[in-house]
Formats: structure tokens, sequence, C-alpha cells
């Protein structure tokens, strides 16, 4: 029997669910909405198994599912050593957000990751400590500024409304998640430079999970 | 491999550090994290084990010793003073897209000597006693010395701006090219339009004015010359075994006149050495040798590394950190100079004996 995690509510899920129906394989909740069992119909030997999007990377990588539907950004930030641990089956076309870095809007000498460097060292030498970026993507936008050759920063922890911490002064940037850019204006910050990630619902399988020969049959009874 | 096996190793190693004059200490295992975090920033968060103290805060699992070696000095030491220790340090190794077949230790031995001394020869005393320690295991031992590569860029034509922008990156090398790259054209001037959005933040309008009145001032200032960044690139690529490397130095200071200080400075370290009975033909003067390093020496940096093992860390790595021990001293400014053995690796090279 192959185990197939799915995020277990929200649009996330329904859209999990339209995605599989296009391809024939017809998921839904079994009994009640808040019952977390699933049903499969249209192919033989899945079991569904409806999870908080963010355990699927556990979960995966643990083998206690086949395959897990969840974002980029979660397998990355969670995962690490990620690509011994997981495959990316498809991308799904769906949950598209970007992790960006972003600033006060009136900085208005601020276009750029050099004048954020240049920023962030003229911060540290004013207020004796290092310019704070508040985000719960820790591992990711280390890794990205550690590339990028800046320093003079650090991360603060922040699990959500993380961009509200600006205007209550508990950091000087953010790093987060955005899909539409509405929360960041009405904010009143600003997105510098490039994604530091772009990130999509993706199909991954288990490579601890095992069972290829079942999984490679679903996957092509996907047309994957 | 057995534990005891590689503590024995770093006992012999501290037996040395003990006849050279050190004395030992132990610091805690458990270290404020401020202090570290302040100073190593980000780099050290990704690599300590950082946990919470319900009394003391967020403390660290010691991922070196400098810092609380510096601090004990400081407390109740005079100088001239020699300490050593043998202790586990504890690292994690966050690796990247794919897992290590082989991970390397997040938890091993480090057995250190630490010299606060102003004296002309403290350089020479640390590096030679750690060269003759590992004599035997046929290590590669490498040297650079950043004061010298700072003091080449202290002597560009450049403006005060320009010149500390410049040092504060040197230990970034593809910022420090940037930089450089951009104070050798014509620089573009920048408008910047008054925000329309609210102010928001810790960062004050008069901060961002005066960075951009910088900005002004720096458009109005003269490209670098080429043959400067030429002097430099050249400076940055000499690498050599050092008798060679110091007669390029030298060539090289008649052109930077302000780095004869620091090349006749190298070459009194390498005739001490000589003197210690050292083959200075053996050591790698390498002029780069500190940019690829944490931002914490700013003198002679050197390692000793173990040929045919390239996924290995350096065997050993010291040099002088006169401005991380002036940052702790709180103004107080104590000249210091020491490096770590990794018992563990000298044990997979077969030991001292």
């Amino acid at each position: 029997m192959i185990r197939l995690g799915v995020p277990s509510k929200g649009r996330l899920m329904e859209q999990t669910f339209d995605w599989f129906a296009e391809r024939g394989v017809r998921l839904s909740r079994a009994g009640s909405d808040r019952e977390y069992a699933g049903r499969v119909e249209g192919a033989e030997n899945v079991a569904l198994v409806l999870l908080s999007a963010g355990e699927i990377p556990r979960e995966l990588r643990a083998g206690r599912i086949h395959l897990g539907v969840t974002g980029t950004d979660l397998i990355r930030e969670k995962l690490p050593g990620w690509r011994s641990h997981v495959e990316e089956l498809a991308p799904m076309g769906f949950g598209h957000a970007d992790l960006i870095l972003a600033v006060p809007d009136c900085w208005a000498d601020c276009e750029g990751l050099d004048d954020f460097a240049t920023i962030a060292r003229d911060f540290r030498a004013e207020h004796g400590f290092r310019l704070r970026i508040a985000t719960k993507y820790h591992r990711l936008v280390r890794a990205w500024l550690s590339a990028e050759e800046v320093a003079d920063y650090q991360l603060v922890d922040s699990q959500g409304a993380t961009e509200g911490t600006v205007a209550n002064l508990t950091a000087e940037a953010i790093a987060d998640i955005t899909s539409s850019g509405e929360t960041l204006r009405a904010n009143h910050l600003k997105i510098i430079s490039t994604p530091i990630l772009r990130s999509q619902a993706t199909l991954l399988r288990s490579v601890a999970a095992g069972d290829a020969d079942a999984v490679q049959a679903f996957a092509d009874r996907l047309g994957l | 491999m057995s534990k005891r096996e590689k503590q024995a190793i770093g006992q012999q190693i501290l037996a040395a550090f003990r006849a050279a004059g050190a004395e030992e200490v132990a610091p805690d295992l458990l270290l404020p994290a401020e202090t570290l975090l302040d100073l190593y920033g980000e780099d050290i968060r990704a690599r300590a084990y950082v946990t919470q103290d319900p009394i003391r805060g967020e403390v660290m699992l010691r991922p070196d010793f400098t810092v609380p070696v510096v601090q004990m000095h400081m407390q109740n030491g005079a100088e001239p003073a020699r300490y050593c220790y043998l202790g586990e340090v504890f690292r994690k190794q966050d690796q990247g897209e794919l897992q290590p077949e082989h991970p390397r230790d997040n938890e091993y031995l480090q057995a250190g000597f630490e010299l606060f001394a102003r004296d002309a020869e403290a350089d020479a005393e640390v590096f030679a006693l750690f060269h003759s320690l590992l004599a035997p295991l046929g290590l590669r031992a490498s040297m650079g010395d950043m004061d010298l590569l700072m003091d080449a860029v202290r002597a560009l034509p450049l403006s005060g701006a320009r010149r500390a922008a410049l040092l504060h990156h040197i230990w970034r090398p593809r910022r420090f090219a940037r930089l450089l790259a951009r104070f050798s054209g014509q620089p573009e001037p920048r408008n910047f339009s008054q925000p329309i959005a609210p102010w928001s933040g810790l960062r004050g309008r008069e901060e961002m004015q005066r960075r951009i009145d910088r900005l002004q001032a720096d458009a109005g200032e003269l490209p670098l010359p080429a043959i400067w960044v030429a002097r430099l690139e050249r400076l940055f690529a000499i690498d050599a075994p050092a008798p060679e490397a110091l007669r390029q130095l030298r060539e090289l200071a008649a052109e930077i006149p302000d780095i004869s200080e620091a090349v006749e400075r190298l070459g009194r370290n390498l005739a001490l050495l000589a003197a210690r009975g050292i083959d200075t033909d053996g050591i790698r003067f390498d002029a780069s040798h500190g940019r690829h390093t944490m931002e914490y020496y700013d003198g002679m940096t050197f390692s000793f590394v173990a040929e045919g093992h390239a996924d290995w860390p350096p065997v050993a790595t010291g040099g002088r950190y006169d401005a991380l021990a002036a940052v702790l001293g709180q103004g107080r400014a104590i000249p210091a100079v020491g490096g770590i053995i990794r018992p563990g690796l000298v044990h997979e090279l077969g030991g001292l004996a």
C-alpha cells in the first residue's frame, strides 16, 4: 500500500485534490470535514493521509509516507540535505509563493542587496547591534545571505505576523513568503532584489519509504 | 575510534604547551550566547548549539575557546601570559542539498595555546611551537598576514569612506572585488525620490540622510587608477615558499611603500623562525590566506593541513587577533596570538610519537 500525504486543509488541499482529479484519481475526505482520513478512487493500493503541510517534509524523510505534497520552501528549509531524502516528481503549478527580503518602503536609498549590505554596516555602527531580519526561514535566509556575502545582520525568529515586526521595532527587515505582495504593501514594506527562493506546491517521493516499483506504477498512472 | 586515544593525544599536546610556559585553564562548556553572536554573527549561530537557560538567558555549547580565554585573561591576567587548554567544542555540520556520506564530527577536541604579550617575537614563538610539535606529521604549513593586506588597502589613494568600506569587506572577496571595480570607474549619480510611505522602523531619517550625503560626496570622487588595482591584485596573488614570497613582497613594497613595515616584520619573523631551526622554505606564504578565515584574525594567520585529505579541516589553525581582543577588552588593547590543534585528526594521522 502506497501512502500519499496531502495537506489537510484549505486551498492547498482543494487544489491538490483538483490536480489529482485532472489525472484521473479522485481524492476525498472520508466522512465529515473534521475527520483526517481520506479516500482514493481511480488507483489501486493507494491510501490518502491528511497531514499538516509543515509536517509533510518530516514524514517523507522518515519514510512514513511514500509520496507527499508540500511547498518547495518547506522542503528546503526543514530538510537539511533534502536531495538525499526526497525526489521531486512534479511541480504542481499552484501554491506559488516567493521567499523575499523586504525593507521599509521609506528607505529610499535601498534599491538592492548592495545597498542593503551597506545599510546593515552603518546600522551596526550606529546602534551597536546587528541589523535584525525577522523570519521563520532561518536556514534558507542565512545560506542565501552568506552566498551573497552580506554581513552585519542577525536573524530574529518570527513565526507569524512577520510583516508587523518592523513597525513594532523588533526588526529592521523581514524575510518571508509572499504571493501577491499585498500584506507587504499594507505594512509599508518593499521587496529588494530577486527572490531568495521561488516556491510552489510539489509532489515528492520519499527515498526512505522504498516500494519503488509500486510508486513508479502510481506515477505512471498519473502520467508523470 | 576511541575517545580515550584522542584524549591521550590531546594530553600529549597539552603537556608540550605547558612545557612552553603555558598555564592550563578550563573554560565553561556553556557560554553566554550574546557575546559570541555579536562577535561572529550568523556564521556562528548556524554552527553552534544554542539553548535557553531560565536565569542566564541564551547560552551556547562552547563553539571555540578563544572568547572565554580572552575574557578570563582580562579579569585577572597580566601580560605577558600564556594559556593552554584541552576540551570539546561543538559545531553543527549543517549540510547543503545533499547529505554527506561521512558527516564530520559535531563534537571534537581542541588543544590550544594563547599568548598575550607586547613582544615582537610573539608571532614567531607561537608559530614555531605549533610547527615543531606537528613536525612528525609532515603537514603543509601555510602562513598569511591580514595586517599586510590591510596596510595595502589603507595605502590606496581613496576617500576615507571608500577605504573604510574596502577594509570592512576584505574577508568577503566578491563584495570586495565589486567595490574595487566600482571605485575604479566613474560613479553613476544616483537620485533618490523622497519616500511617500510613512517612516517606520528603528533606522532613522537622519541615518538615511547621512548615507545619501555620503553617496553624493562619493559621486565626485576620481576613479582609482588602474595601476593600484593591479598592485593590489598582484599582492593578493602572492603564494610561494616564504623566502620567495618575501622577495616578491619587497619588490612590491617599492611600489606600495606603506606595506614596507609589514613586509619587514615578516622578514624578521622568518629570520626568527630560521633561528629556531625551522626551514622557512617549507612554509608557504599565501597573501590571501587570512581572507578565507572567519572575520577574526587581523595579523599573522597560519594553518597546518594534511595533504591527501581534501575533505578535512586543517589539523591546526591560528593567528593574531588583536582587534577581537580589543573588542572584548572594552577599550583595553591586548595584543593576542594563538592557535588550536585538533587531536582527533592527529590521531587519524597516526599520532605525534
